[in-house]
């Protein structure tokens, strides 16, 4: 892939470390695939995470929270309000609100660890779950579509009103692939694609410190440092994205159910 | 170009963008059981809560307004009963100022009827003693009279000059009469 060109000096040339890293070895290993992964694992964990925490938070139901019920109130409100209400709004957001709620906070989870450290591994730098989460969603809008407006939707959907008949033939392919070929396909490599670059960066970052500091030249040994802060400005960054992905992506969500809800004013 | 780059990251077994089954399974019942754990408990746990509190803050503001209205209809009451007692009192002393009026105009007109008796029994008394003195003068006057008749056919008419005495002599005694009677 990409190759820095550093000075090859007396411990041999620097050999960054690719997408291969990212397939750590299996927990458990068994015969198809991988066998049992981190990935799995972190999964599982965050379902653990996510499920305790809410059922804790909202079991009190006191009229006056205490802190962590507070806490899990303020987080559900967020997606029920700032994301579930004001893009789909009406009468009709409750219905969503499980489903954003629970992509926000498993998405949000999972890319945390790898701001987490010993964990430092995001589940979704592993393309699957990227695709299972935008199929499910996928799915759930073109349903939306059609329980709401029947087969009519796809028409509705990809004709867009107010335009010139003889434009149609253009706009027609067009939109039939930017909303059910393409839409789909950015939904989830945008959050694959953003967990891997980050975890690589961040790794690389770590595997160039470790070879500046073994290097015998004192200066390259001190340029270690210039990479260090490089890092955690890079670590800053990467956690954002973090938390800003798992909004983006519940955010297209509301914004892809809303859009099919009312297929027939767009 | 995408071709050679999915080629060459094939021969080398990691195309990134080739998934693991196993892992979309993983994610996808790790999604599933997370999902109902929130559609069967957070979510009615939370808008259970929320309703609630929603509930008791309209409650409250319900409560207040009662209370409102209830401290308002109760001034409300106390000024109608303050202007009955208003009223009544202005009643009472119309009716003071009335019956003390009455009780004046009676005694006015007992006191007109007093005098008026103690001026109609003067007026009596003054008449029968008037009367009383018209008989004892009447009584007097002839006994005068008859003395003064007696002594002039008494004398000697014939002369003026002896009439005229006589006359005199007369009123010197009714004088010296008179001043006896005053004495």
């Amino acid at each position: 892939m990409i190759a820095l060109a550093l000075p090859a000096q007396d411990s041999g040339t620097f050999t960054p470390p690719g997408i291969e890293e990212l397939h750590l070895p299996a927990i458990i290993p068994w015969g198809a695939a991988d066998g049992f992964s981190k990935q799995m694992l972190l999964v599982i964990l965050s379902v653990v995470i996510i499920g305790t925490f809410f059922v804790i938070a909202a079991r009190k139901q006191q009229l006056v929270p205490g802190k962590l019920q507070f806490a899990g109130e303020a987080a559900y409100s967020f997606v029920r309000n700032s994301i579930a209400k004001d893009i789909i709004g009406g009468r009709d957001f409750m219905k969503y609100v499980p489903l954003l709620f629970t992509l926000f906070f498993f998405i949000l989870v999972n890319n945390i660890y790898g701001a987490i450290p010993l964990i430092q591994l995001p589940t979704f730098s592993h393309v699957g779950g990227a695709y299972v989460l935008a199929a499910i969603v996928y799915i759930t809008w073109i349903a939306v579509g059609v329980r709401k407006s029947g087969l009519k939707y796809f028409k509705l959907a990809t004709v867009p009103s107010g335009v010139p008949f003889y434009i149609l033939p253009i706009v027609v392919p067009i939109e039939i692939i930017s909303n059910f070929l393409v839409r789909p396909v950015t939904h989830s490599l945008r959050l694959f694609a953003t967990m891997l670059a980050g975890h690589l960066i961040i790794m690389i970052s770590g595997a160039g410190i470790e070879f500046l500091v073994m290097q015998e030249n004192v200066f390259l040994k001190g340029a270690s440092v210039l990479v260090l802060g490089g890092a955690i400005a890079m670590y800053m960054l990467e956690a954002l994205i973090m938390v800003l992905q798992a909004y983006v992506f519940t955010l297209l969500t509301a914004i892809y159910i809303e859009g099919a809800l009312h297929a027939d004013s767009h | 170009m995408n071709q050679t780059i999915i080629s060459a990251a094939t021969e080398g077994g990691t195309n990134p963008l080739v998934p693991n089954p196993w892992e979309m399974l993983v994610v996808f019942a790790g999604f599933a059981v997370l999902m109902y754990i929130v559609v069967k408990y957070v979510v009615p746990m939370f808008e259970k809560t929320f309703a609630e509190r929603a509930e008791a803050i309209e409650g409250g503001i319900a409560k207040a307004e009662k209370a409102q209205a209830e401290a308002s209809a109760a001034l409300e009451e106390y000024k109608q009963q303050l202007t009955e007692a208003r009223t009544e009192a202005n009643r009472i002393r119309e009716e003071a100022r009335a019956e003390g009026a009455q009780i004046l105009a009676e005694l006015k007109e007992k006191a007109a009827a007093e005098s008026a008796r103690i001026t109609a029994q003067a007026h009596t008394q003054i008449e029968s003693e008037r009367q009383a003195a018209v008989v004892s003068l009447r009584a007097e006057v002839g006994t005068l009279a008859t003395t003064l008749a007696s002594r002039i056919v008494g004398e000697a008419l014939s002369d003026d000059a002896r009439s005229a005495r006589v006359v005199d002599r007369f009123l010197a005694d009714l004088e010296n009469q008179n001043a006896g009677v005053a004495k």
